[in-house]
C-alpha cells in the first residue's frame, strides 16, 4: 500500500532528475519482465532483445514522423513487426534444433544485421538518426504521447505493473507450467505430450511483443533514434542484467534488479561527478562488478535470497 | 494393442536393434529383458518416438505410430519413464506430476487435483510440496512413474524403475503396478533387470540379446531356456 502510494505520488515529490531515474528503472523492470518470459520461464536465452525495442521504436516513430499516425495506431504495426521477427527467429531455431548457446548467437545475429540494415534505410534517417519533433508541453496529450515527464512516468508505471500482473498470471496457466517443464528438461517435457516447438514459439512471440511496447515508449520518450544505439548489443545486455541480478524466472527479480542497477549505477556516476571526477565507462565497470558479485555470492539472484530471508 | 514388426536401428553401423518383432495384447503386463546393451532402451525410444527407426512397423491400437514425435505418441496413449531419471528439478513433486496431467485436463485446477491423487498413490504424498531436486533416487523413480501415469496412458512403458530399490520397496511398487493394471486396465511393458519384479509381474517375457530376440514365452519357461541362460551366464563348459 505504502509502496503504491509512493509510486503514484512520486512525480509530485521528486525533482525532474529523480523522475527520469525512476522512469528508467520502470523501463528496465518492464523489459526485464518481458525477457524473463523467454529465458526465465521457458529457458530460451535471447541476447538480442534490443532488436524488438528498435523495430517497434522505428515502426511507430516512422509512422508518426512521415504520416502523422499516432502511437496508438502505430503500436499495432510495431507489435506486428516484433512478432514477425520473433517468430522468424523462433521458427529457424526450433525447427532446426538450434538451442542453448547457438540459439543465443542467432538472436545476436538478427539484432546485429538489423542494426547494420537500418543504417541504410534513408527513409528512417539512416545512421544520422530519426527525430520526432520535441514539444515540451505541460498538458497531457496521451493520444500523441506528447507531454511532460510525469506522463511518461505514469505510462511506464502502468506498463510495468501490467507486465508484472500478466507474468504472474502466465505462470499459473497451462503455458506457464509447460514452459517451466521445457526449461527444466525438454526431453521429459516432450515425453509428457508437450509440443515443445509450439510452446517455445509462444514464449518468443509473447516476449517480443511485450518488448515491442517498450520500444514504442522509448521512441516517444526520447524522441531520437539511432540504429547504432537502439539495436546495439549493449542495449540487449542492459535489458537482461536486471533479471539476472534480481533473479531469473522470478516475478520480483526483474523489478529488483532494475532498481538496484539503475540506482547504484547512476548514484555512483553522480557521486563521482560531484567530487569532480568524470570517469567515462564507470557504469559498465560497475555493471560488471555487480554481476560478478551476484554470480559468486547469490547465484540465483538477489530476490530468491531476499525472499528466503524475509520468510516469503 | 502394441505390435512391433521387424524393428531395426543401427548407430554408425552398430546394429543396436535388428528385426525385432513382438506384440503386447491389451490388458497384459509384459517384460523386455536382456543383458546390458541388448537394445531394450533403444526399442523403447523407438516406440516412444524419441528415436526414428531405420525400418519396421510400429502399430498401436491399429494405427501406425512410426515417425510420430514423442508428444504425439504420448497423446496417442503411450507414456514412458526414463531409465536415467529426468525430473523437472526446480518444480515441486506435485507440479511435476501436474505437467503430465495437463495433457488430458486443460484446466490447471483439475490437473492439480488429478496429480494429487496420483502422487498419493505412488507414496509421494508427504513430499508433494518439495522440489523434485530434493528427492532420493527411489523417489525420483516413483516420480517418473507418477508423471507418466498422469498423462492417462493406455500403455505404460517402464524403463528399469525397480533398479536401486530395496526388496520391500520393490514389492510395494509391484503391488502398485498390479493394481494399476487391474483397476485401470492399463497395459504395461517393462524393461527390468530385477528378476524379483519381473517374475512377480510379467505374464509374458521377450528376451533380447545383441539387438535380436533370442527367446520369448511365459516367465517360467524363459528362465530355463538354454539360450537365455547362455547369454546371461556364459556358455556351459564340458569338463
Amino acid at each position: 500500500m505504502l509502496v503504491l502510494a509512493g509510486l503514484l505520488l512520486l512525480p509530485a515529490l521528486a525533482g525532474s532528475y529523480l523522475l527520469s531515474v525512476a522512469t528508467l528503472i520502470l523501463f528496465f523492470a518492464y523489459t526485464g519482465q518481458a525477457w524473463n518470459v523467454m529465458m526465465g520461464f521457458a529457458g530460451q536465452l535471447s541476447l538480442g532483445h534490443s532488436l524488438y525495442v528498435g523495430l517497434a521504436a522505428y515502426a511507430s516513430a516512422g509512422l508518426f514522423f512521415h504520416f502523422g499516425i499516432g502511437p496508438w495506431a502505430g503500436v499495432w504495426l510495431a507489435l506486428a513487426a516484433c512478432v514477425a521477427a520473433g517468430a522468424a527467429i523462433g521458427f529457424l531455431a526450433f525447427r532446426f534444433g538450434i538451442s542453448g548457446v547457438y540459439f543465443a548467437l542467432l538472436t545476436i545475429a538478427f539484432a546485429e544485421f538489423t542494426r547494420i540494415g537500418f543504417d541504410h534505410v534513408a527513409w528512417l534517417g539512416g545512421p544520422g538518426g530519426l527525430f520526432i519533433r520535441v514539444s515540451q508541453r505541460e498538458s497531457w496529450d496521451l493520444a500523441n504521447l506528447r507531454g511532460p515527464p510525469a506522463m511518461f512516468y505514469y505510462l511506464m508505471l502502468a506498463l510495468a505493473a501490467g507486465a508484472f500482473a500478466f507474468c504472474a498470471w502466465l505462470l499459473r496457466t497451462r503455458a506457464g507450467y509447460y514452459w517451466q517443464a521445457i526449461r527444466e528438461d525438454e526431453e521429459a517435457a516432450q515425453a509428457l505430450g508437450i509440443n515443445t516447438f509450439r510452446w517455445k514459439m509462444l514464449a518468443v512471440v509473447i516476449s517480443s511483443a511485450m518488448t515491442g511496447l517498450a520500444g514504442v515508449f522509448f521512441a516517444f520518450y526520447y524522441n531520437n533514434l539511432f540504429p547504432e544505439q537502439i539495436f546495439h548489443i549493449s542495449r540487449s545486455i542492459e535489458i537482461i542484467l536486471g533479471p539476472i541480478i534480481g533473479g531469473i524466472g522470478t516475478l520480483f527479480g526483474p523489478i529488483l534488479g532494475a532498481a538496484v542497477l539503475t540506482l547504484l549505477a547512476d548514484g555512483i556516476t553522480e557521486a563521482l561527478a560531484a567530487l569532480g571526477w568524470e570517469v567515462p565507462g564507470i557504469k559498465q565497470v560497475f555493471y560488471g562488478c555487480v554481476l560478478l558479485a551476484v554470480i559468486m555470492f547469490l547465484p540465483h539472484g538477489i530476490w530468491p535470497a531476499l525472499a528466503r530471508r524475509l520468510g516469503l | 494393442m502394441l505390435r512391433v514388426e521387424g524393428l531395426s536401428k543401427a548407430f554408425r553401423g552398430l546394429r543396436a536393434v535388428h528385426e525385432v518383432s513382438f506384440e503386447v495384447p491389451e490388458g497384459r503386463i509384459d517384460a523386455l529383458i536382456g543383458p546390458n546393451g541388448a537394445g531394450k532402451t533403444t526399442c523403447f525410444n523407438m516406440i516412444a518416438g524419441a528415436i526414428r527407426p531405420d525400418s519396421g512397423v510400429l502399430r498401436f491400437r491399429n494405427q501406425s505410430i512410426a515417425g510420430l514425435r514423442p508428444d504425439q505418441v504420448c497423446a496417442a496413449g503411450i507414456a514412458r519413464t526414463f531409465q536415467i531419471v529426468k525430473p523437472f528439478a526446480g518444480l515441486t513433486v506435485l507440479d511435476n506430476v501436474m505437467v503430465g496431467a495437463l495433457q488430458r485436463l486443460r484446466r490447471v485446477s483439475a490437473a492439480r487435483e488429478r496429480a494429487a491423487e496420483i502422487v498419493e498413490k505412488l507414496g509421494l504424498g508427504s513430499k508433494r510440496d518439495q522440489p523434485a531436486s530434493s528427492l532420493t533416487l527411489p523417489d525420483r523413480k516413483r516420480l517418473e512413474v507418477a508423471r507418466a501415469l498422469a498423462t492417462r496412458p493406455r500403455l505404460l512403458l517402464l524403463d528399469e524403475v525397480m533398479a536401486g530399490l530395496r526388496p520391500t520397496e520393490c514389492d510395494q511398487l509391484v503391488e502398485t503396478f498390479k493394481q494399476i493394471n487391474r483397476a485401470e486396465g492399463i497395459t504395461i511393458l517393462l524393461i527390468e533387470h530385477v528378476m524379483r519384479a519381473v517374475m512377480a509381474l510379467a505374464q509374458h517375457i521377450v528376451v533380447l540379446h545383441h539387438g535380436e530376440v533370442i527367446a520369448r514365452g511365459a516367465p517360467a519357461e524363459v528362465v530355463r531356456d538354454p539360450a537365455v541362460l547362455q547369454c546371461y551366464l556364459g556358455e556351459e563348459i564340458e569338463v
